[in-house]
């Protein structure tokens, strides 16, 4: 063997301990020197679900905040912020839940904190209560008028714009801009307090809008139609908006 | 000492330290840990977002970035988007944390908000792409990146239809909505769902009967982003505008 090996070329030989070298070196190297995380799929994946379970926790959430604070429990169950998290306004509170007396969450008191929900904004769905932050009452925080516990509207409000701002806005440019709320809409007097309990009536025939626009109707302004025969299968709002009637 | 020689000693320590660094760290091979008392089996996790109640309050966003860490403003792990469908057909998609500016009113048709995070795919395309396996699905269903393995190439922040991965400024690794993966495992909620005021996201499991989520799915229509993809999103949407991509 050894013989035979000698009879190989010497640089062959050299070449040929290089690689051994080599490949002894990388099966060393993937066997040991490498962390089992980095090769092994169920290692890595393992220590990974491992350390992301033991990320801190900044929100304790809502149930456990109970345990102390029955009191409020009680009052917000009841009230329009039933579904509100306490931390969605008093911050991350887990550091609070673990020592209650060292640490305190945030009480924001300010008027920000409330108008972030509740300023007007186009884009946040219809019946949402919502104001204009800088009209309303704007030298007072929210929660000297309004319990954040059990929100409701202080004074009734008299105008249906305080809440209706778009429509009040869209249907004051309008042909309709005379035209008061109620005389579409029959409005309880408790949706004033209760908004999305107690709702307002919408007219259900064209004899509503027939009232100005039928033929023998005595508003001289509004354009007339024949309302029985004018597109019948339809009522007059699935075709036209009434808070921003078109002119055509 | 001819070179021969030389070598062959060479080789030979060489193997030898190899082999005793290797027994060295072999020793600190911790046994692959399993979470006590929560077998991933057991769960399959999702998340359902009713776009008709969202109020672009960004408090999911806020509240995402204080539970995760999230370092920057200009980067998310959840975000919501603002759109505006202007009465001159233009679509407006502006992310809320950008502080967009205001439209004139009697310029806008329509405006809703839709919030967005990882879906977390059942194909996910980050998974397929990523070169070093750093990121995987674990069997709850949820997407998550090993930061100590990942190599920040990019390529999952590109392959996502989504756009929900980002390159940690920090890190410099690939991060992402893992739906609070340390929350959940233990019972809480997502914190984003948690600090939702108006219960616009909701999240279940949904290896069970009843949830939120199992309600939102029964109560309303509800749709995935970019279906033709067939990714399978695990982020439900109900009311959602087909302009929404």
């Amino acid at each position: 063997m050894k013989q035979s090996l000698m009879k190989l070329p010497e640089p062959f030989i050299r070449l040929l301990l290089v690689f051994i070298v080599f490949v002894g070196f990388t099966v060393v190297t993937w066997a040991y020197v490498i962390p089992p995380s980095l090769k092994d799929r169920a290692y890595h994946k393992s220590t990974t679900i491992e350390r992301e379970m033991a990320k801190p926790i900044s929100y304790a959430g809502s149930s456990i905040c109970f345990d102390c604070h029955e009191d409020t429990y009680d009052t917000k169950r009841s009230g329009a912020h039933l579904n509100l998290s306490c931390e969605t306004c008093h911050g991350p509170s887990w550091l609070h839940s673990e020592d209650p007396l060292e640490v305190t969450p945030e009480v924001p008191r300010d008027r920000q904190g409330c108008a972030r929900c509740h300023e007007y904004d186009t884009a946040r769905p219809t019946g949402f209560p919502q104001v204009n932050v800088a009209a309303h009452n704007p030298d007072d925080p929210c929660i000297s008028c309004h319990n954040p516990h059990d929100p409701e509207p202080l004074v009734t409000p008299e105008e249906c714009e305080s809440c209706h701002a778009e429509i009040a806005r869209t249907k004051a440019v309008s042909p309709h801009s005379s035209l008061e709320c109620v005389t579409c809409h029959e409005t309880p007097e408790a949706h004033k307090i209760t908004p999305r309990v107690v709702r307002p009536s919408k007219p259900n025939a064209r004899s509503a809008c027939g009232q100005c626009h039928a033929e023998n109707a005595e508003n001289p302004k509004a354009p007339k139609i024949n309302i029985t025969t004018h597109e019948e299968k339809y009522v007059c709002w699935q075709c036209h908006y009434p808070h921003m009637p078109e002119v055509n | 000492m001819d070179r021969r020689n030389f070598l062959g000693k060479f080789t030979a320590s060489v193997i030898a330290s190899g082999g005793i660094i290797g027994w060295l760290l072999s020793g600190s091979k911790a046994k692959a840990a399993t979470p006590e008392g929560y077998n991933p089996q057991d769960h399959y996790y999702g998340m359902g977002i009713n776009i008709d109640q969202c109020i672009g309050c960004g408090q999911c966003m806020e509240a995402c970035r204080t539970e995760n860490h999230v370092p920057t403003d200009f980067f998310c792990r959840t975000w919501v988007e603002r759109y505006t469908f202007k009465t001159d057909g233009e679509v407006l998609v502006e992310n809320i944390a950008h502080n967009p500016e205001a439209i004139t009113e009697k310029d806008i048709l329509r405006s809703f908000f839709v919030p967005k995070l990882c879906n977390q795919c059942e194909n996910a395309p980050c998974v397929q792409v990523c070169p070093v396996e750093a990121t995987f699905k674990t069997e709850d269903g949820v997407i998550l990146v090993d930061e100590n393995r990942c190599i920040g190439c990019r390529y999952c922040v590109q392959a996502c239809p989504y756009g929900a991965r980002y390159i940690h400024p920090e890190k410099h690794v690939a991060d992402k909505c893992t739906f609070c993966y340390h929350r959940i495992t233990k019972g809480l909620l997502p914190a984003c769902v948690e600090v939702c005021p108006t219960q616009a996201r909701v999240f279940g499991d949904m290896k069970k009967g009843a949830s939120p989520l199992a309600r939102l799915r029964r109560m309303f229509k509800t749709h995935v982003l970019k279906p033709g993809l067939n990714t399978q999103p695990k982020v439900f949407y109900a009311n959602l505008d087909g302009e929404v991509r």
